[in-house]
C-alpha cells in the first residue's frame, strides 16, 4: 500500500494554525482528510463544518473526520492508517510550542506514514517581533527552521514595504522554505498538500486560481532524477511543490516530490505514467524556465 | 461521648508555637483534643491512657508536597535501582551496582512468571552510577528472547528494551531515524529509548502503558502502606488525570475503613483549555473527603534539567547543549493563572529552569492584579534553580515554593560537571535563600524519581551531600528543626491545610509520624535513618510491622 501523506502544520499560539485547518477541510473537494490535534481542550473545527461528535472523534462533512491523540501519536496515526476507507491525507496540528521537526521524527516511527511537508504558521503582524521574546523566540526560529512552507497570515494588514521586508527575513530564518503570503489562512489546498488526480482519470487536475498556478512537466527523455529534483525545490522557477514519476537516464522510474526548498527522491512502486506536476505562485511560476529544466514541452 | 485516649509518648515535637514538646497528647473522634502533661489532659474528663507509644517520639504526621502515587503501582515491576530501597511490603531490594546485577535479578524474576510471552517491567535503573553505561537490546535479550522486556530509568525518561519489545512496536527494521533512539552498526535499534516520544509506542507493549502517570487501584492501596513506613500521613498526587474513572476509584479507595493517609490529588494541565480545567477543578472540589482533597490544579512549565529539556536563563546548558522546552506556552499559563485566581483555585506550577521560573513568575503578576487574591499561596515545584532575586519576588507575590532538596544527592554531582555547572549546581534547591527571603517552603521526594520518605529529603536539605560524599552548597543547608517544620507544617501550608494538619495542637486531625528516636536530638547526618514505627492517622492507628 502507498504510504499515507501526513503534513504537519505547526506555528505559535495564535498564529492561525485552526483558522488554516478548517479552510483546508472546507476546500477539501473530495479529499479525505484526517485532522489530529493533540489539544482536546480546543477542538479546532468550526461547528457547521462538524456532522457527528463521539469517542473524541468528529466527523466531518465529505467524509473527514478530526480526533485528538493526546500523548500517543503513533497510536493515533495506526488507527487511522487501519481505516477503512483510509483517508488520502492526515494533518497533524502540532501545540504552538511543539518543535515540528521532532512530531516527524515521531511520526515516521509508525509504519505506512509518509511525511508529506512541515507547514508553519505565523502571524505577519507579529512574528518577528515575537522571534525576538525572551521566553518563546528560540521556539518561533526553530519552527521556522523546520518548516518547508511558511503560511504568513495577515499580510493584507501590512504596508508593501514591511511586507518584503518579513518576507526577505522569513528567507533567512526559514532557509528550506517557501512563504506564502495569506489572509485568514486562505491557501489553495493543491499548494499545501499537493494537487489531486482528477476523477476517474488518474491525471493530475489542473490547479488555478488568483495566487496559484499549476503545470505539468512531461520530459521525453531520462533525467538526472536527483539534480532536477534539487533545482525545482532550491531554483528561482516560484515551485511550492512539485510531485511525478520521472524516468532518469537509465530508464528506471522515480518518484518525485518537492515542498519548499526540500527535495525527495525514491525509486516508484509499480508502473506509472511519467510526467511531474508543479504548483507555484501565478505570478512567479517561470514556465520557460522548469521547461528548460527539464528539458521538456509543458 | 466519643472515647477519649490519652498516649503518652517518650517526646512529642508539636511544631505548636506555644507548647513546642509536650508528654502527652490526647485524642477524639480523630482528632487532637489537647497536648500537655498527663494532669492538664486528665482535666477534659473520663481517659484511657494509652502508653504503647512510651518509648517513641511522635511528630506531626508528615505532608509529602510533591509526589506521584504512580510509586504504588510501578513496584509490582521489578525494582533495578542503585540504591537500597524498600517496597510496599516492607522488602528492602539491595541496590544494584553492575549491568550484570541487573541482568540477574531479571533473570530471577523471569525464571518465575507463567507463559513465555508475559512482558517483563522493572524500573528505577540509574546507568549516571555506572558511568553513563548503555544497556543495549543484547544484554536483555540473555533475560528473553520471547517475552518483551522493558526497563524505566529513575528519571522517568528513557527506557531499555530487549529485541521482542521493539519487534512488537514494530521498530525492528532499518531506517529508523529519531533522535531518540540510537541505532547500533548493524543499523537496528540499539534498544535504548529517549525521552517520551521513543517510549510511548514500545511502553504498551514492555507493561508501562500509556496513562503511567496515574496508579490503579491495587497501586493506590499500596501507595498507602508506603505511606505508613515513610510516617506520611498526608500525600499530593502531583500530576493527576483525575478521569471520573480515576476520581471514583480513588475516593473508594481511601475511603476504605483502613486507607492510612489522607491523598491530595492535583489534575495536571494538559489536554485541556485553562478554561476547561477551571471549570472541571470547580466540579470537583465539592467532592472531597475527609482522605481525598480535590479541586487543584498543577501546571508544568518546563521540562528536566537532566534531561535538558529545562528552560534555562543566560548562559544556558554548561555542556552547551540547546535550550530545553516549553510544556506550556507564557499565554496559556497566564490565562491558566487568571481563571483559576477568579475561580479560587490553587494552581502548583512545576519549574525546573530558572527562565521557566521567571516565566511563572511574570505570569502571575499581571493575573494577580486583574484578580487580587489574599493568600492564594500559588506554589512553585522543584523550582530548582531559582536566584535569590526570584525568591524575593516569590515573596512580593505571595508565592510558596517546594524544593526538590533531595534531588542533588541523587544528581548534584551530575549538574556540578554536565549540567548547569558549579555555581549553578552549588545554589539549586536554595532552601537557606528561600527561608531567610521568607518565602513560604516545602521539601519534597517527587517519589517515585526518588523514594517516599521525608526523614531522607529532610536529611538532604540539612547536609546537602551529594551520591559521591561532597557537600556541595554548604551555604544553602538549613538546620534539623528547620528541615523539619518544612516536611510537616511547611508542606501543609502550600496545601492550605495548615490549619487542620501539619502540627499537634488542639483542634487539628491526630495524624503522627511515630518515630524510634528523636531527630532533634539526633546526629544530622543520622536523620535519614531514625526509624519509623508507623503512623496515627485520623486517630487510626497504623503499625508499619502489621501493615
Amino acid at each position: 500500500m502507498t504510504p499515507l501523506p501526513v503534513t504537519v502544520i505547526g506555528g505559535y499560539l495564535g498564529a492561525g494554525k485552526t483558522t488554516l485547518v478548517n479552510h483546508l477541510l472546507r476546500h477539501a473537494a473530495g479529499r479525505r482528510l484526517a485532522v489530529l490535534v493533540n489539544e482536546f481542550g480546543d477542538l479546532p473545527i468550526d461547528a457547521d463544518l462538524i456532522e457527528a461528535e463521539e469517542d473524541g472523534m468528529i466527523s466531518i462533512a465529505g467524509g473527514c473526520i478530526c480526533c485528538s491523540f493526546g500523548s500517543d501519536l503513533i497510536g493515533a496515526l495506526n488507527d487511522l492508517a487501519a481505516m477503512e476507507p483510509r483517508p488520502d491525507h492526515i494533518l497533524v496540528e502540532s501545540s504552538g510550542v511543539a518543535i515540528p521537526g521532532a512530531i516527524v521524527s515521531t511520526m515516521l516511527l509508525a509504519d505506512g506514514i509518509r511525511s508529506d511537508g512541515i507547514v508553519v504558521v505565523v502571524d505577519g503582524e507579529t512574528v518577528r517581533q515575537r522571534a525576538q521574546d525572551d521566553y518563546v523566540g528560540d521556539t518561533i526560529t526553530r519552527q521556522l527552521s523546520d518548516a518547508e512552507i511558511v503560511v504568513v497570515n495577515k499580510t493584507d494588514l501590512l504596508a508593501h514595504a514591511v511586507q518584503t521586508e518579513l518576507m526577505e527575513w522569513l528567507a533567512e530564518a526559514a532557509p528550506g522554505a517557501i512563504a506564502i503570503p495569506a489572509e485568514r489562512g486562505r491557501v489553495a489546498p493543491g499548494a499545501l498538500l499537493g494537487v489531486l488526480p482528477a476523477p476517474g482519470t488518474g491525471q493530475p487536475a489542473h490547479h488555478s486560481d488568483r495566487l496559484f498556478d499549476s503545470l505539468v512537466l512531461a520530459p521525453e527523455g531520462g533525467q538526472p532524477i536527483e539534480r532536477l529534483a534539487r533545482d525545482l525545490a532550491t531554483g528561482p522557477h516560484g515551485v511550492i511543490r512539485a510531485k511525478g514519476y520521472l524516468r532518469d537516464i537509465e530508464g528506471a522510474l522515480w518518484l518525485i516530490q518537492t515542498v519548499g526548498r526540500r527535495w525527495e527522491v525514491t525509486p516508484a512502486q509499480g508502473p506509472h505514467q511519467t510526467g511531474l506536476v508543479c504548483i507555484g505562485f501565478r505570478d512567479r511560476l517561470d514556465r520557460s524556465g522548469l521547461a528548460a529544466l527539464a528539458g521538456a514541452t509543458v | 461521648m466519643a472515647e477519649t485516649i490519652i498516649y503518652a509518648a517518650r517526646k512529642i515535637i508539636t511544631m505548636a508555637p506555644s507548647r513546642p514538646e509536650v508528654s502527652h497528647v490526647a485524642v477524639r473522634d480523630g482528632r487532637i483534643l489537647g497536648i500537655g502533661t498527663l494532669e492538664e489532659l486528665a482535666s477534659w474528663g473520663d481517659y484511657r491512657l494509652d502508653d504503647r507509644f512510651a518509648g517513641k517520639v511522635l511528630m506531626p504526621g508528615f505532608v509529602e508536597g510533591h509526589a506521584h502515587t504512580m510509586e504504588g503501582t510501578l513496584w509490582r515491576n521489578v525494582y533495578v535501582g542503585w540504591f537500597d530501597r524498600m517496597d510496599p511490603e516492607g522488602r528492602v531490594w539491595p541496590g544494584l551496582k553492575s549491568i550484570d546485577a541487573v541482568v540477574a535479578r531479571l533473570r530471577e524474576a523471569e525464571a518465575q512468571m507463567s507463559g513465555p510471552e508475559t512482558p517483563l517491567a522493572a524500573w528505577a535503573l540509574d546507568p549516571i552510577y555506572m558511568e553513563n553505561r548503555r544497556v543495549t537490546r543484547l544484554e536483555l535479550d540473555q533475560v528473553s528472547t520471547t517475552r518483551p522486556i522493558g526497563i524505566l530509568h529513575a528519571s522517568g525518561h528513557i527506557m531499555n528494551v530487549n529485541t521482542r519489545a521493539l519487534e512488537l512496536a514494530g521498530l525492528m527494521k532499518p531506517g529508523v531515524n529519531h533522535p531518540g533512539i540510537p541505532l547500533g552498526e548493524d543499523g537496528l535499534p540499539l534498544g535504548p529509548l529517549y525521552g517520551p516520544d521513543a517510549m510511548t509506542p514500545v511502553g504498551p507493549h514492555v507493561g508501562f502503558d500509556r496513562a503511567m502517570t496515574d496508579c490503579d487501584e491495587r497501586g493506590l492501596r499500596d501507595y498507602g502502606k508506603l505511606c505508613v513506613r515513610a510516617g506520611v500521613t498526608t500525600c499530593t498526587d502531583l500530576a493527576a488525570r483525575l478521569t471520573d474513572d480515576s476520581v471514583d476509584m480513588m475516593l473508594r479507595v481511601t475511603g476504605e475503613e483502613d486507607y492510612p493517609a489522607c491523598i491530595v490529588p492535583l489534575r495536571v494541565f494538559f489536554g485541556m483549555s485553562a478554561e476547561e480545567i477551571v471549570d472541571y477543578c470547580v466540579s470537583l472540589k465539592p467532592r472531597s473527603t475527609e482522605r481525598l482533597r480535590l479541586g487543584r490544579i498543577k501546571a508544568v512549565a518546563d521540562g528536566s534539567i537532566q534531561g535538558f529539556s529545562a528552560r534555562l536563563r543566560w548562559p544556558g546548558y554548561y555542556n552547551g547543549a540547546p535550550n530545553g522546552l516549553w510544556y506550556t506556552a507564557p499565554e496559556q499559563m497566564s490565562e491558566l493563572y487568571h481563571r483559576a485566581l477568579a475561580a479560587g483555585l490553587q494552581v502548583h506550577t512545576h519549574t525546573n529552569g530558572d527562565q521557566a521560573t521567571q516565566m511563572a513568575l511574570d505570569m502571575l503578576e499581571p493575573a494577580l492584579k486583574a484578580h487580587p487574591s489574599p493568600d492564594h499561596r500559588f506554589t512553585l515545584q522543584h523550582c530548582q534553580m531559582a536566584d535569590a532575586a526570584q525568591f524575593r519576588k516569590m515573596r512580593s507575590l505571595g508565592m510558596n515554593v517546594n524544593l526538590f532538596a533531595n534531588h542533588h544527592f541523587y544528581w548534584g554531582d551530575e549538574h556540578y560537571r554536565l549540567t548547569v555547572g558549579p555555581e549553578r549546581a552549588c545554589r539549586m534547591n536554595a532552601c537557606r535563600t528561600a527561608l531567610d527571603t521568607g518565602v513560604p517552603m516545602a521539601i519534597h521526594s517527587d517519589a517515585p524519581v526518588t523514594p517516599l520518605g521525608p526523614l531522607f529529603t529532610a536529611w538532604a536539605a540539612v547536609n546537602r551531600i551529594t551520591a559521591s560524599g561532597r557537600v556541595q552548597g554548604e551555604e544553602e543547608r538549613i538546620s534539623v528543626s528547620e528541615a523539619l517544620y518544612a516536611i510537616t507544617l511547611g508542606a501543609a501550608y502550600t496545601l492550605h491545610m495548615d490549619g487542620e494538619v501539619g502540627s499537634i495542637e488542639v483542634g487539628k486531625r491526630a495524624d503522627f509520624a511515630v518515630l524510634d528516636s528523636d531527630p532533634t536530638q539526633a546526629d544530622p547526618m543520622a536523620l535519614k535513618d531514625i526509624g519509623v514505627w508507623g503512623t496515627v492517622q485520623g486517630g487510626r492507628i497504623f503499625p508499619a510491622s502489621a501493615l
